[in-house]
Protein backbone atom coordinates (compact mmCIF):
# COMPACT_ATOMS: atom_id res chain seq x y z
CA UNK A 1 0.00 0.00 0.00
CA UNK A 2 1.24 3.15 -0.93
CA UNK A 3 1.94 5.94 1.54
CA UNK A 4 -0.57 8.03 -0.21
CA UNK A 5 -3.16 5.72 0.20
CA UNK A 6 -2.55 5.70 3.79
CA UNK A 7 -2.70 8.90 4.22
CA UNK A 8 -6.02 9.03 2.54
CA UNK A 9 -7.28 6.59 4.29
CA UNK A 10 -6.13 8.52 7.74
CA UNK A 11 -7.82 11.27 6.46
CA UNK A 12 -11.16 9.39 5.93
CA UNK A 13 -11.49 8.26 9.25
CA UNK A 14 -10.58 11.28 10.90
CA UNK A 15 -13.44 12.66 8.63
CA UNK A 16 -15.65 10.11 10.06
CA UNK A 17 -14.79 10.94 13.80
CA UNK A 18 -16.35 14.44 12.79
CA UNK A 19 -18.99 13.43 10.91
CA UNK A 20 -20.32 10.67 12.84
CA UNK A 21 -21.86 11.71 16.20
CA UNK A 22 -23.40 14.77 13.99
CA UNK A 23 -25.27 11.73 11.78
CA UNK A 24 -26.04 10.21 14.82
CA UNK A 25 -27.97 12.90 16.62
CA UNK A 26 -29.61 14.10 13.07
CA UNK A 27 -30.62 10.45 12.99
CA UNK A 28 -32.22 10.57 16.38
CA UNK A 29 -33.58 14.13 15.96
CA UNK A 30 -35.50 12.77 12.99
CA UNK A 31 -36.87 9.02 14.35
CA UNK A 32 -40.27 8.53 16.04
CA UNK A 33 -40.33 8.21 20.05
CA UNK A 34 -39.90 4.73 20.12
CA UNK A 35 -36.38 4.67 17.99
CA UNK A 36 -35.31 7.30 20.52
CA UNK A 37 -35.49 4.65 23.29
CA UNK A 38 -34.78 1.65 21.23
CA UNK A 39 -32.60 -0.99 22.45
CA UNK A 40 -30.20 -1.94 21.27
CA UNK A 41 -29.88 0.68 18.75
CA UNK A 42 -28.67 0.52 14.97
CA UNK A 43 -26.64 3.02 13.32
CA UNK A 44 -29.03 3.94 10.43
CA UNK A 45 -32.45 5.77 11.29
CA UNK A 46 -35.36 3.10 11.41
CA UNK A 47 -38.12 5.12 11.31
CA UNK A 48 -38.11 8.24 9.68
CA UNK A 49 -40.71 10.62 11.67
CA UNK A 50 -40.97 14.18 12.70
CA UNK A 51 -42.61 12.95 15.97
CA UNK A 52 -39.17 14.32 18.02
CA UNK A 53 -38.66 17.63 16.25
CA UNK A 54 -42.17 18.20 16.29
CA UNK A 55 -42.29 17.66 19.76
CA UNK A 56 -39.56 19.48 20.62
CA UNK A 57 -40.89 22.54 18.75
CA UNK A 58 -44.35 22.40 20.56
CA UNK A 59 -42.40 22.53 24.16
CA UNK A 60 -43.93 25.54 25.78
CA UNK A 61 -40.89 28.33 25.61
CA UNK A 62 -39.40 26.94 22.87
CA UNK A 63 -40.34 29.14 20.44
CA UNK A 64 -39.45 32.15 22.81
CA UNK A 65 -36.11 30.83 23.40
CA UNK A 66 -35.75 30.58 19.58
CA UNK A 67 -37.00 34.09 19.06
CA UNK A 68 -34.54 35.39 21.67
CA UNK A 69 -31.64 33.60 20.69
CA UNK A 70 -32.27 35.63 17.31
CA UNK A 71 -32.70 38.98 18.99
CA UNK A 72 -29.70 38.70 20.98
CA UNK A 73 -27.69 37.26 17.76
CA UNK A 74 -28.55 40.09 15.97
CA UNK A 75 -28.02 42.48 18.03
CA UNK A 76 -24.40 41.03 18.86
CA UNK A 77 -23.81 40.91 15.17
CA UNK A 78 -24.87 44.65 14.77
CA UNK A 79 -22.55 45.98 17.65
CA UNK A 80 -19.78 44.15 16.81
CA UNK A 81 -19.68 45.12 13.00
CA UNK A 82 -20.32 48.72 14.26
CA UNK A 83 -17.68 48.66 17.00
CA UNK A 84 -15.39 46.66 15.53
CA UNK A 85 -15.12 47.72 12.05
CA UNK A 86 -13.78 51.47 12.51
CA UNK A 87 -11.43 50.27 14.98
CA UNK A 88 -10.40 47.40 12.42
CA UNK A 89 -10.11 49.92 10.07
CA UNK A 90 -8.14 52.41 12.12
CA UNK A 91 -5.87 49.64 13.26
CA UNK A 92 -5.30 48.71 9.27
CA UNK A 93 -4.72 52.49 7.46
CA UNK A 94 -2.93 54.94 10.37
CA UNK A 95 -0.27 54.86 12.90
CA UNK A 96 -0.96 56.16 16.10
CA UNK A 97 0.36 56.18 19.45
CA UNK A 98 -1.20 53.85 21.53
CA UNK A 99 -1.94 51.26 18.20
CA UNK A 100 0.14 48.53 19.95
CA UNK A 101 -1.53 49.15 22.93
CA UNK A 102 -5.52 48.72 21.51
CA UNK A 103 -3.82 45.23 20.09
CA UNK A 104 -2.89 44.29 23.82
CA UNK A 105 -6.15 45.20 24.97
CA UNK A 106 -8.10 43.28 22.24
CA UNK A 107 -5.78 39.88 22.80
CA UNK A 108 -6.06 40.20 26.77
CA UNK A 109 -9.71 40.08 26.29
CA UNK A 110 -9.51 36.91 24.98
CA UNK A 111 -7.31 35.28 27.63
CA UNK A 112 -10.10 35.88 30.66
CA UNK A 113 -12.55 33.39 31.72
CA UNK A 114 -16.18 34.41 31.18
CA UNK A 115 -17.35 33.78 34.10
CA UNK A 116 -15.46 36.48 35.98
CA UNK A 117 -17.27 38.83 33.13
CA UNK A 118 -20.90 37.50 33.42
CA UNK A 119 -20.85 36.79 37.10
CA UNK A 120 -19.98 40.87 37.93
CA UNK A 121 -22.65 42.23 35.35
CA UNK A 122 -25.20 39.63 36.32
CA UNK A 123 -25.42 41.68 39.62
CA UNK A 124 -25.00 45.05 38.11
CA UNK A 125 -27.29 44.88 35.69
CA UNK A 126 -30.03 43.71 38.18
CA UNK A 127 -29.92 47.41 39.33
CA UNK A 128 -29.31 49.13 35.66
CA UNK A 129 -32.37 47.10 34.35
CA UNK A 130 -30.91 45.12 31.95
CA UNK A 131 -31.08 41.96 33.69
CA UNK A 132 -33.09 39.45 31.86
CA UNK A 133 -33.40 41.45 28.71
CA UNK A 134 -32.02 40.30 25.19
CA UNK A 135 -30.13 43.52 25.19
CA UNK A 136 -28.16 42.91 28.38
CA UNK A 137 -27.17 39.19 26.91
CA UNK A 138 -26.04 40.59 23.52
CA UNK A 139 -24.04 43.09 25.40
CA UNK A 140 -21.67 40.23 27.17
CA UNK A 141 -21.63 38.68 23.61
CA UNK A 142 -20.57 41.77 21.74
CA UNK A 143 -17.68 41.86 24.70
CA UNK A 144 -16.67 38.20 23.41
CA UNK A 145 -16.84 38.70 19.37
CA UNK A 146 -15.81 42.67 19.43
CA UNK A 147 -11.88 41.09 19.85
CA UNK A 148 -12.24 38.97 16.58
CA UNK A 149 -14.44 41.73 14.47
CA UNK A 150 -11.41 44.27 15.21
CA UNK A 151 -8.32 41.67 13.65
CA UNK A 152 -10.68 40.18 11.11
CA UNK A 153 -11.65 43.64 9.96
CA UNK A 154 -8.02 45.05 10.40
CA UNK A 155 -6.45 42.39 8.17
CA UNK A 156 -9.47 42.65 6.17
CA UNK A 157 -9.18 46.74 5.23
CA UNK A 158 -4.88 46.06 4.78
CA UNK A 159 -6.05 43.95 2.17
CA UNK A 160 -7.29 46.65 0.09
CA UNK A 161 -4.89 48.68 -1.14
CA UNK A 162 -4.42 51.89 0.28
CA UNK A 163 -4.12 53.09 -3.66
CA UNK A 164 -7.52 52.71 -4.69
CA UNK A 165 -8.81 54.87 -1.70
CA UNK A 166 -6.17 57.63 -2.04
CA UNK A 167 -6.98 57.59 -6.40
CA UNK A 168 -10.85 58.49 -5.19
CA UNK A 169 -9.47 61.62 -2.96
CA UNK A 170 -7.69 62.73 -6.12
CA UNK A 171 -10.39 62.45 -7.94
CA UNK A 172 -12.61 64.19 -5.64
CA UNK A 173 -13.90 62.28 -3.21
CA UNK A 174 -13.67 63.36 0.46
CA UNK A 175 -12.75 60.39 2.77
CA UNK A 176 -15.94 59.16 3.66
CA UNK A 177 -17.69 59.10 0.18
CA UNK A 178 -14.33 57.34 -0.60
CA UNK A 179 -14.88 54.44 1.97
CA UNK A 180 -18.50 53.85 0.86
CA UNK A 181 -17.77 53.62 -2.87
CA UNK A 182 -14.78 52.61 -3.17
CA UNK A 183 -13.42 50.69 0.13
CA UNK A 184 -17.15 49.39 1.18
CA UNK A 185 -18.17 47.53 -1.24
CA UNK A 186 -14.62 45.47 -1.80
CA UNK A 187 -14.80 44.70 2.41
CA UNK A 188 -18.71 43.66 1.83
CA UNK A 189 -17.79 40.08 1.30
CA UNK A 190 -14.95 39.77 4.72
CA UNK A 191 -17.83 42.27 6.43
CA UNK A 192 -20.37 39.66 6.17
CA UNK A 193 -18.30 36.60 7.19
CA UNK A 194 -17.57 38.71 10.44
CA UNK A 195 -20.65 39.42 11.33
CA UNK A 196 -22.09 36.07 10.29
CA UNK A 197 -19.18 34.94 12.78
CA UNK A 198 -20.25 37.35 15.58
CA UNK A 199 -23.58 35.77 14.94
CA UNK A 200 -22.28 32.77 15.58
CA UNK A 201 -20.53 33.34 19.10
CA UNK A 202 -23.73 34.79 20.52
CA UNK A 203 -25.84 31.72 19.22
CA UNK A 204 -23.72 29.19 20.77
CA UNK A 205 -23.40 30.87 23.91
CA UNK A 206 -24.49 29.39 26.78
CA UNK A 207 -22.91 30.66 30.20
CA UNK A 208 -23.57 33.77 30.37
CA UNK A 209 -26.71 33.77 28.72
CA UNK A 210 -27.79 31.44 31.63
CA UNK A 211 -26.66 33.42 34.15
CA UNK A 212 -28.30 36.69 32.81
CA UNK A 213 -31.52 35.26 32.06
CA UNK A 214 -34.74 33.93 33.79
CA UNK A 215 -37.94 34.43 31.92
CA UNK A 216 -36.06 35.23 28.37
CA UNK A 217 -34.03 32.69 28.16
CA UNK A 218 -31.99 32.18 25.07
CA UNK A 219 -31.82 28.65 22.82
CA UNK A 220 -28.83 27.60 24.78
CA UNK A 221 -29.84 28.68 27.93
CA UNK A 222 -33.71 27.07 27.98
CA UNK A 223 -31.79 23.88 26.79
CA UNK A 224 -29.33 23.61 29.55
CA UNK A 225 -31.92 24.75 32.55
CA UNK A 226 -34.07 22.30 31.15
CA UNK A 227 -32.03 19.36 30.86
CA UNK A 228 -32.12 17.73 33.63
CA UNK A 229 -35.90 17.10 33.82
CA UNK A 230 -36.38 17.38 29.99
CA UNK A 231 -36.96 13.55 28.44
CA UNK A 232 -34.19 12.66 25.57
CA UNK A 233 -36.00 13.02 22.23
CA UNK A 234 -36.39 16.56 23.73
CA UNK A 235 -32.60 16.79 24.42
CA UNK A 236 -31.47 15.22 21.11
CA UNK A 237 -33.88 17.49 19.16
CA UNK A 238 -32.45 20.64 20.65
CA UNK A 239 -29.00 19.98 20.45
CA UNK A 240 -29.28 19.24 16.73
CA UNK A 241 -31.20 22.20 16.03
CA UNK A 242 -28.45 23.64 17.93
CA UNK A 243 -25.92 22.54 15.61
CA UNK A 244 -28.00 23.01 11.72
CA UNK A 245 -26.90 26.73 12.14
CA UNK A 246 -23.35 25.88 12.75
CA UNK A 247 -22.79 23.71 9.47
CA UNK A 248 -24.21 26.85 7.49
CA UNK A 249 -21.68 28.91 9.09
CA UNK A 250 -18.64 27.34 8.25
CA UNK A 251 -19.99 26.84 5.09
CA UNK A 252 -20.35 30.21 4.37
CA UNK A 253 -17.65 31.63 5.76
CA UNK A 254 -14.82 28.75 4.84
CA UNK A 255 -13.28 31.15 2.62
CA UNK A 256 -12.32 33.41 5.87
CA UNK A 257 -11.66 30.73 8.13
CA UNK A 258 -8.00 31.33 8.44
CA UNK A 259 -8.52 35.09 8.44
CA UNK A 260 -10.78 34.46 11.39
CA UNK A 261 -8.70 32.06 13.72
CA UNK A 262 -5.32 32.29 12.38
CA UNK A 263 -5.13 35.79 13.08
CA UNK A 264 -3.89 34.96 16.61
CA UNK A 265 -0.67 34.24 15.18
CA UNK A 266 -0.05 38.20 14.45
CA UNK B 1 -4.08 69.43 4.64
CA UNK B 2 -6.02 69.64 7.82
CA UNK B 3 -4.72 67.85 10.84
CA UNK B 4 -6.05 64.20 10.92
CA UNK B 5 -4.44 62.73 13.77
CA UNK B 6 -7.66 62.63 15.48
CA UNK B 7 -9.04 60.17 13.18
CA UNK B 8 -7.89 57.06 14.21
CA UNK B 9 -8.51 57.80 17.89
CA UNK B 10 -12.53 59.16 17.49
CA UNK B 11 -12.41 55.05 14.95
CA UNK B 12 -11.05 53.55 18.16
CA UNK B 13 -13.20 55.29 20.99
CA UNK B 14 -16.20 53.58 20.66
CA UNK B 15 -14.68 50.40 21.05
CA UNK B 16 -12.74 51.15 23.96
CA UNK B 17 -15.64 52.85 25.68
CA UNK B 18 -17.48 49.65 25.08
CA UNK B 19 -14.63 47.06 26.55
CA UNK B 20 -14.10 49.62 29.37
CA UNK B 21 -17.63 49.08 30.25
CA UNK B 22 -17.75 45.16 29.91
CA UNK B 23 -14.32 44.18 30.52
CA UNK B 24 -12.33 46.00 32.85
CA UNK B 25 -15.01 47.47 34.69
CA UNK B 26 -16.50 43.59 35.00
CA UNK B 27 -12.84 42.22 36.22
CA UNK B 28 -12.24 44.84 38.94
CA UNK B 29 -16.26 44.07 39.87
CA UNK B 30 -15.77 40.54 40.04
CA UNK B 31 -12.49 41.36 42.09
CA UNK B 32 -14.40 43.65 44.44
CA UNK B 33 -17.08 40.68 44.72
CA UNK B 34 -15.03 37.73 45.68
CA UNK B 35 -13.49 39.61 48.85
CA UNK B 36 -16.42 42.23 49.92
CA UNK B 37 -18.53 41.35 52.64
CA UNK B 38 -21.35 42.25 54.49
CA UNK B 39 -19.02 44.17 56.33
CA UNK B 40 -15.89 45.54 55.09
CA UNK B 41 -12.61 43.37 53.73
CA UNK B 42 -13.14 39.64 54.03
CA UNK B 43 -12.02 35.99 52.59
CA UNK B 44 -15.16 34.18 53.74
CA UNK B 45 -16.07 33.78 50.33
CA UNK B 46 -13.08 31.99 49.31
CA UNK B 47 -12.87 29.80 52.72
CA UNK B 48 -16.92 28.99 51.92
CA UNK B 49 -16.13 28.27 48.46
CA UNK B 50 -12.71 25.50 49.90
CA UNK B 51 -15.09 24.22 52.65
CA UNK B 52 -17.36 23.44 49.78
CA UNK B 53 -18.30 19.57 49.58
CA UNK B 54 -17.40 19.65 45.24
CA UNK B 55 -14.67 22.29 45.65
CA UNK B 56 -11.87 19.87 45.75
CA UNK B 57 -13.24 17.71 43.08
CA UNK B 58 -13.92 20.61 40.75
CA UNK B 59 -10.30 21.82 41.47
CA UNK B 60 -9.61 18.33 40.36
CA UNK B 61 -11.69 17.84 37.83
CA UNK B 62 -10.59 20.78 35.76
CA UNK B 63 -7.11 20.51 36.00
CA UNK B 64 -7.01 17.07 34.95
CA UNK B 65 -9.58 18.01 32.08
CA UNK B 66 -7.34 20.61 30.84
CA UNK B 67 -4.09 18.43 31.30
CA UNK B 68 -5.45 15.65 28.84
CA UNK B 69 -7.50 17.24 26.77
CA UNK B 70 -4.86 19.94 25.39
CA UNK B 71 -2.59 17.66 24.67
CA UNK B 72 -4.94 15.20 22.54
CA UNK B 73 -5.95 18.42 20.83
CA UNK B 74 -2.85 19.53 19.70
CA UNK B 75 -1.22 15.74 18.48
CA UNK B 76 -4.63 15.18 16.75
CA UNK B 77 -4.33 18.52 15.19
CA UNK B 78 -0.63 18.57 14.19
CA UNK B 79 -1.35 15.05 12.56
CA UNK B 80 -4.41 16.83 10.88
CA UNK B 81 -2.63 19.35 9.61
CA UNK B 82 0.45 17.28 8.49
CA UNK B 83 -1.81 15.07 6.53
CA UNK B 84 -3.31 17.96 4.70
CA UNK B 85 0.25 18.43 3.54
CA UNK B 86 0.21 15.05 2.12
CA UNK B 87 -2.61 15.28 0.46
CA UNK B 88 -3.43 16.50 -3.12
CA UNK B 89 -6.61 15.49 -3.72
CA UNK B 90 -9.76 16.75 -1.69
CA UNK B 91 -7.57 18.83 0.53
CA UNK B 92 -10.19 22.12 0.43
CA UNK B 93 -12.41 19.18 1.69
CA UNK B 94 -11.34 17.63 4.32
CA UNK B 95 -10.35 20.84 5.95
CA UNK B 96 -14.12 21.74 5.70
CA UNK B 97 -15.17 18.39 6.96
CA UNK B 98 -12.68 18.74 9.81
CA UNK B 99 -13.34 22.86 10.67
CA UNK B 100 -17.26 22.02 11.04
CA UNK B 101 -16.89 21.31 14.93
CA UNK B 102 -15.84 24.95 15.21
CA UNK B 103 -18.91 25.93 14.82
CA UNK B 104 -20.93 23.83 17.13
CA UNK B 105 -21.75 24.88 20.83
CA UNK B 106 -20.20 23.25 24.00
CA UNK B 107 -23.81 22.21 24.83
CA UNK B 108 -24.76 20.77 21.40
CA UNK B 109 -21.41 18.84 21.86
CA UNK B 110 -22.10 17.49 24.74
CA UNK B 111 -25.44 16.51 23.74
CA UNK B 112 -24.63 14.99 20.37
CA UNK B 113 -22.02 12.35 22.69
CA UNK B 114 -25.17 12.05 25.43
CA UNK B 115 -26.77 9.77 22.25
CA UNK B 116 -23.71 8.00 22.16
CA UNK B 117 -23.09 7.25 26.01
CA UNK B 118 -26.43 7.27 27.69
CA UNK B 119 -28.23 4.42 28.91
CA UNK B 120 -29.69 2.97 25.36
CA UNK B 121 -27.24 5.39 23.58
CA UNK B 122 -24.64 4.11 20.48
CA UNK B 123 -21.78 2.94 23.18
CA UNK B 124 -24.13 0.39 24.83
CA UNK B 125 -25.99 -0.52 21.41
CA UNK B 126 -22.32 -1.26 19.84
CA UNK B 127 -21.32 -3.55 22.74
CA UNK B 128 -24.00 -5.07 22.72
CA UNK B 129 -23.54 -6.13 19.04
CA UNK B 130 -20.24 -6.81 19.64
CA UNK B 131 -21.63 -9.62 22.71
CA UNK B 132 -19.49 -7.75 25.24
CA UNK B 133 -22.33 -7.21 27.71
CA UNK B 134 -26.38 -8.27 27.47
CA UNK B 135 -27.87 -5.06 28.74
CA UNK B 136 -27.52 -1.33 28.55
CA UNK B 137 -24.73 -0.07 31.24
CA UNK B 138 -24.62 2.96 32.89
CA UNK B 139 -21.78 5.24 31.79
CA UNK B 140 -22.34 8.89 32.84
CA UNK B 141 -23.53 8.53 36.68
CA UNK B 142 -21.17 9.51 39.59
CA UNK B 143 -20.38 5.92 40.47
CA UNK B 144 -18.60 6.13 37.16
CA UNK B 145 -16.64 9.00 37.01
CA UNK B 146 -13.79 7.26 35.26
CA UNK B 147 -16.07 6.58 32.34
CA UNK B 148 -18.02 10.32 32.78
CA UNK B 149 -14.52 12.03 32.55
CA UNK B 150 -13.63 10.03 29.11
CA UNK B 151 -17.14 10.76 27.53
CA UNK B 152 -16.08 14.28 28.52
CA UNK B 153 -12.71 14.29 26.99
CA UNK B 154 -13.91 12.62 23.92
CA UNK B 155 -16.76 15.12 22.76
CA UNK B 156 -13.91 18.07 23.73
CA UNK B 157 -11.70 16.54 21.86
CA UNK B 158 -14.29 16.02 19.13
CA UNK B 159 -15.42 19.85 19.91
CA UNK B 160 -11.83 21.86 20.04
CA UNK B 161 -9.77 20.38 18.12
CA UNK B 162 -10.67 22.20 15.02
CA UNK B 163 -9.58 25.71 16.49
CA UNK B 164 -5.76 24.24 17.05
CA UNK B 165 -6.29 22.80 13.65
CA UNK B 166 -6.98 26.21 11.96
CA UNK B 167 -3.86 28.06 13.85
CA UNK B 168 -1.42 25.48 13.03
CA UNK B 169 -2.70 24.84 9.25
CA UNK B 170 -2.69 29.05 9.29
CA UNK B 171 1.43 28.71 11.12
CA UNK B 172 2.50 26.22 8.55
CA UNK B 173 1.85 28.49 5.75
CA UNK B 174 3.75 31.29 7.18
CA UNK B 175 6.80 28.50 6.94
CA UNK B 176 9.13 29.57 3.73
CA UNK B 177 8.82 26.26 1.81
CA UNK B 178 12.19 26.37 0.60
CA UNK B 179 13.97 25.57 4.54
CA UNK B 180 12.04 22.48 3.77
CA UNK B 181 13.72 21.51 0.69
CA UNK B 182 16.87 22.47 1.85
CA UNK B 183 16.71 19.81 4.23
CA UNK B 184 14.99 17.26 1.66
CA UNK B 185 18.56 18.37 -0.78
CA UNK B 186 20.35 17.34 2.53
CA UNK B 187 18.83 14.35 2.76
CA UNK B 188 16.97 14.43 5.84
CA UNK B 189 14.32 11.83 6.42
CA UNK B 190 10.70 13.72 6.28
CA UNK B 191 10.40 12.00 9.88
CA UNK B 192 13.43 14.46 10.50
CA UNK B 193 12.13 17.58 8.60
CA UNK B 194 9.03 17.49 10.86
CA UNK B 195 10.86 17.45 13.70
CA UNK B 196 14.25 19.50 12.95
CA UNK B 197 12.22 22.44 10.98
CA UNK B 198 8.67 22.07 10.69
CA UNK B 199 8.37 21.96 14.48
CA UNK B 200 10.79 24.91 15.73
CA UNK B 201 9.18 27.10 13.49
CA UNK B 202 6.12 26.31 13.78
CA UNK B 203 6.09 26.93 17.81
CA UNK B 204 4.94 30.63 17.99
CA UNK B 205 1.87 29.01 16.62
CA UNK B 206 1.56 25.90 18.74
CA UNK B 207 2.05 28.29 21.56
CA UNK B 208 -0.91 30.50 20.88
CA UNK B 209 -2.83 27.55 20.33
CA UNK B 210 -2.24 25.44 23.73
CA UNK B 211 -2.67 29.03 25.56
CA UNK B 212 -5.91 29.49 24.00
CA UNK B 213 -7.36 26.12 24.38
CA UNK B 214 -5.81 25.92 27.87
CA UNK B 215 -7.70 28.81 29.28
CA UNK B 216 -10.61 27.87 27.50
CA UNK B 217 -10.31 24.25 28.88
CA UNK B 218 -10.60 25.94 32.12
CA UNK B 219 -13.73 26.86 31.14
CA UNK B 220 -15.57 24.10 30.22
CA UNK B 221 -18.86 24.00 31.89
CA UNK B 222 -21.88 23.18 29.41
CA UNK B 223 -20.39 19.89 27.82
CA UNK B 224 -20.02 18.19 31.69
CA UNK B 225 -23.20 19.66 32.19
CA UNK B 226 -24.79 18.01 29.40
CA UNK B 227 -23.17 14.77 29.89
CA UNK B 228 -22.96 14.65 33.59
CA UNK B 229 -24.68 17.23 35.49
CA UNK B 230 -23.00 17.88 38.63
CA UNK B 231 -21.57 14.33 38.52
CA UNK B 232 -18.24 15.47 37.45
CA UNK B 233 -18.39 19.09 38.69
CA UNK B 234 -15.93 21.99 37.53
CA UNK B 235 -15.04 25.08 38.39
CA UNK B 236 -17.00 27.12 35.74
CA UNK B 237 -19.97 24.95 36.33
CA UNK B 238 -19.90 25.68 40.36
CA UNK B 239 -19.54 29.14 39.61
CA UNK B 240 -22.84 28.75 37.74
CA UNK B 241 -24.10 26.71 40.48
CA UNK B 242 -23.41 29.17 43.35
CA UNK B 243 -24.83 32.06 41.45
CA UNK B 244 -28.07 30.33 40.39
CA UNK B 245 -29.23 27.50 42.54
CA UNK B 246 -27.49 29.74 45.84
CA UNK B 247 -28.08 32.65 45.10
CA UNK B 248 -24.22 33.66 45.58
CA UNK B 249 -22.56 35.62 44.05
CA UNK B 250 -20.01 36.31 46.62
CA UNK B 251 -18.68 32.41 46.30
CA UNK B 252 -19.60 32.62 42.38
CA UNK B 253 -16.82 35.64 42.05
CA UNK B 254 -14.88 33.41 44.05
CA UNK B 255 -14.57 30.99 41.37
CA UNK B 256 -14.10 32.94 38.42
CA UNK B 257 -11.52 34.63 40.31
CA UNK B 258 -10.08 31.11 40.77
CA UNK B 259 -10.71 30.15 37.06
CA UNK B 260 -8.59 33.21 36.46
CA UNK B 261 -5.80 32.33 38.53
CA UNK B 262 -5.25 29.68 36.92
CA UNK B 263 -5.09 30.41 33.90
CA UNK B 264 -2.68 33.29 34.61
CA UNK B 265 -0.84 30.61 35.99
CA UNK B 266 -0.80 28.59 33.14
CA UNK B 267 -0.15 31.19 30.43
CA UNK B 268 2.96 32.23 32.29
CA UNK B 269 4.00 28.59 32.45
CA UNK B 270 4.13 27.94 28.39
CA UNK B 271 5.40 31.71 28.04
CA UNK B 272 8.53 30.63 30.36
CA UNK B 273 8.66 26.59 29.00
CA UNK B 274 8.07 27.47 24.99
CA UNK B 275 10.89 30.84 25.24
CA UNK B 276 12.08 30.85 21.30
CA UNK B 277 15.40 28.98 21.48
CA UNK B 278 18.57 30.59 20.43
CA UNK B 279 19.95 28.52 17.77
CA UNK B 280 16.38 28.34 16.43
CA UNK B 281 16.91 32.19 15.47
CA UNK B 282 20.25 32.02 14.11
Amino acid sequence: MSTRTIYLALAVLLALWVVVPIFLIATLAFSDRASVFAWPKGILPQHFSLETISFFFGVAGVGKAIGNSLIVAGLTLLFAVLLGAPAGYALARYRFAGADAYRILILLTRAFPLAILAIPLAVRFINLGLYDTPLGVALVHTALALPFAVLVTSSLFLGIPRELEEAAWTLGCNRIQAFLKVVLPLALPGLAATAIFAFVISWNEVFAATLLTLRERTLPAFLLTALNDSPLPFRFAGGFFLIVPALVFIFVIRRYLFTLWGIANR
Amino acid sequence: MRSERYIPYLLVLPSVIFLLFLFAWPLVEALLLSIRGSEGWTLEHFQRMAADLYFKDAVKYTVLLAVVVVPLQVILALCMAMLLGGISKGRDLFLYVWTIPLGISDLAAGIAWLAIFTERGYLNSFLQALGLIQEPRLWLSYETPAMLFLAVVAAEVWRATAIVLVILVAGLQLIPKEYNEAAEVFGATPWRRFWKVTLPLLMPSLQVALILRTILALEVFAVVVALGGRNLPVLAGEAYFWYNAYQNPGVAAAYSVLILGISVLATLLYLRLMRPRQEVAA
